[in-house]
């Protein structure tokens, strides 16, 4: 039942003890508040990462190919390993759940392009409609590379903005035709890329197109895709393991050798960055422990403090007739209440900060410096059930000693 | 109202322990105005402790109004020490923080007596003590004398069976302390068992008996001849 009579009795004394109050308020209060800043600005840091690596996480994958370094089941080593229209087929068949775009690249560098007087030379790739969702380009004109492109090995194009920039200045380069060396190759489309000027200085060509003029076979270089973006990490690291081992069996290279079949794997830079964050969230754990620790040596020293300076009170208390019970739940309801508050005000205090400096701190890598609630209010309640304990063990003592030995006490 | 048989108690010093009180009987009844005399490390002290209830005794049986006090623990020592004893200290002990009234209410407040009941109670003691005009103040602003009176309100608040004074005039000067005596009179007069302990000649020569204890013994125990009880 809420006694007034005796919350009067206890709100008298934490008034009327203004020094050891003002102390308790400020430790407890500076410790929360130390707790939310800290909390929150190794949120925002959190945030921060997120944003600029988790949040982009790529799902792409590519494959190259290499030369063995060993020998294998009669094979010798230092054969070069070319990947051919099959390994297409096959990776496509074998984990047709777990891929959502797929292509596979011819690749040409520094080719020549010309268009009437004007000339460069960019890196030219024949690929699969599917490209454009793996280098996430995006169509500013026309369209990219169709299906229908690739079925007729159509001689069109899809060019970087900067490639339309470069040999067209400021007109259109739709619909013109270029020459790459000496080939003519109609412009369907220009494209960005968010990757940079290096990606908008590629040309794209259906990989029928190019194979047939520049391979005259099924070889091809690499191959790209992504992987459905339901799996998680572990799982597509673990995808991208399978897809190497059944590559290597599939082309008789021994599994210990490593660089024959690589694997760019995009999700073991996501596991990085998680590992990152990780670190960092324990970082911020162990500040947020430490703080909480500090406080609650700092509220149980002036707990400790508080009873030895009223130990005559308490005996004049005991002696007028007040149980130990009475004295211990005295005690125990004054540093309750005390430290609650406090955790309260510093609660107000650190959350306030966090809104109106939050913004300003943008530029040092802290994006929303916020704090859960569950979390400030969790670390009150911890400091106030410290401040309980160590205010008990002492009231304990002080009520159990004879009043007339407290008495005495000067 | 209390009666003592064969009490003894020692405290112990290191290995060695130091007898303090070393048999003591002692009969008082309802009523009597009783002076303890005795010099410093004569037990006195250690006899209002135990009778007060602040310390328990080692041997011998203590009865308080009839009761046989054993197997006090914390609690129940606390529970008659507000029901049946009122205490006066040489040093005040008046609680800094707390007013003249809100000190002279406090033994009720553990009683569970409600506030303005308390109040009520605290002025009627204040008013008896001659100090009501000062129930606002805190100890700091008093004098001495003043701060014994609410002392003395305050044991008497409860309106207990026993007040026992520990040097009730040790801190004040002789006009202040001869005033202090007056009241503790008049208020045995009213009927209330007063214990006074001293090693004033003239302060115990103000009450009706007086009992000299030396090296915890009883040396003597004589009524006082300058008044004879009504």
């Amino acid at each position: 039942m809420f006694d007034l009579d005796r919350w009067r009795e206890i709100f008298q004394t934490i008034s009327k003890n203004k020094l050891t109050t003002a102390l308790s308020v400020l430790t407890i209060a500076f410790a929360i508040l130390l707790f939310t800043l800290l909390f929150g600005i190794g949120n925002g840091l959190k945030h921060t990462f997120e944003r600029d690596f988790a949040g982009d996480a790529q799902n792409s994958v590519y494959i190259y190919s290499g030369t063995t370094t060993k020998p294998y089941k009669g094979l010798q080593s230092g054969r070069r390993i070319q990947f051919r229209n099959d390994d297409n087929k096959f990776i496509n068949e074998k984990f047709e759940e777990d891929i959502q775009f797929f292509s596979p690249n011819i690749q040409r560098n520094n080719v020549q392009a010309i268009y009437k007087g004007e000339q460069n030379r960019y890196n030219v790739r024949g690929v699969y409609p599917d490209y454009q969702a793996l280098e996430e380009a995006v169509i500013i004109d026309g369209r990219f590379l169709s299906v229908l492109d690739l079925k007729k090995k159509a001689k069109v194009v899809a060019i970087g903005r900067l490639v339309e920039k470069d040999l067209f200045g400021s007109l259109s380069a739709i619909g013109k035709n270029i020459n790459l060396e000496g080939i003519s190759y109609n412009v369907v489309g220009v494209f960005s890329d968010p990757g940079g000027d290096n990606d908008e200085r590629y040309i794209y060509t259906p990989f029928t197109t190019f194979q047939g003029i520049y391979k005259e076979n099924d070889e091809l270089d690499y191959m790209g895709l992504t992987f459905n973006p339901k799996l998680k990490v572990d799982q597509a690291i673990a995808f991208g393991n399978l897809l190497t081992k059944l590559m290597k069996e599939k082309h008789n290279v021994d599994p210990r050798d490593q660089s024959v079949i690589r694997l760019r794997n995009y999700a073991e830079g996501t596991k990085g960055v998680q590992s990152f964050m990780m670190v960092l969230n324990v970082l911020i754990l162990f500040i947020g422990i430490g703080t909480l620790v500090a406080g609650i040596i700092g509220i149980s020293n002036i707990m400790v403090y508080t009873v030895k300076e009223r130990t005559k009170e308490l005996g004049i208390r005991k002696a007028l007739g007040a149980t130990p019970g009475s004295i211990i739940s005295m005690i125990m309801l004054e540093s309750i209440f005390v430290t609650a508050l406090a955790g309260y005000i510093g609660l107000l205090i650190g959350v306030f900060t966090l809104r109106a400096i939050g913004e300003s701190l943008e530029e040092y890598f802290i994006l929303n410096p916020s704090v859960e609630t569950y979390v400030v209010v969790g670390a009150t309640i911890i400091l106030v059930i410290a401040g309980t304990i160590a205010g008990y063990i002492p009231a304990k003592r002080a009520a159990r000693i004879k009043p007339i030995v407290a008495l005495n006490d000067q | 109202m209390i009666k003592i048989e064969k009490l003894h108690k020692s405290y112990p010093i290191g290995k060695d322990s130091l007898h303090v009180l070393k048999g003591l009987d002692l009969h008082i009844k309802e009523g009597e105005f009783v002076s303890i005399m005795g010099s410093s490390g004569s037990g006195k002290s250690t006899l209002l402790n135990i009778v007060g209830l602040l310390d328990g005794h080692d041997e011998g049986n203590y009865y308080l109004n009839g009761q046989l006090i054993e197997n006090l623990d914390e609690k129940k020592a606390a529970i008659l020490r507000n029901k049946f004893l009122g205490f006066v200290f040489q040093s005040f002990n008046l609680i800094t923080y707390k007013t003249a009234l809100e000190n002279v209410a406090l033994p009720l407040y553990y009683q569970g007596v409600g506030r303005k009941e308390r109040q009520k109670i605290a002025m009627k003691y204040l008013e008896k003590v001659g100090i009501h005009e000062r129930a606002d103040h805190l100890p700091g602003e008093l004098s001495g004398g003043e701060k014994q009176r609410v002392a003395i309100a305050r044991a008497l608040v409860t309106n207990p069976k026993v007040v026992l004074a520990d040097e009730p005039t040790g801190a004040l000067d002789s006009t202040t302390s001869h005033s202090v005596m007056e009241l503790l009179k008049e208020i045995n007069r009213e009927g209330m068992t007063v214990f006074v302990i001293t090693h004033e000649e003239d302060i115990a020569g103000e009450t009706d008996r007086i009992v000299r204890l030396r090296d915890g013994v009883i040396i003597s125990d004589e009524k006082t001849n300058k008044k004879v009880k009504a």
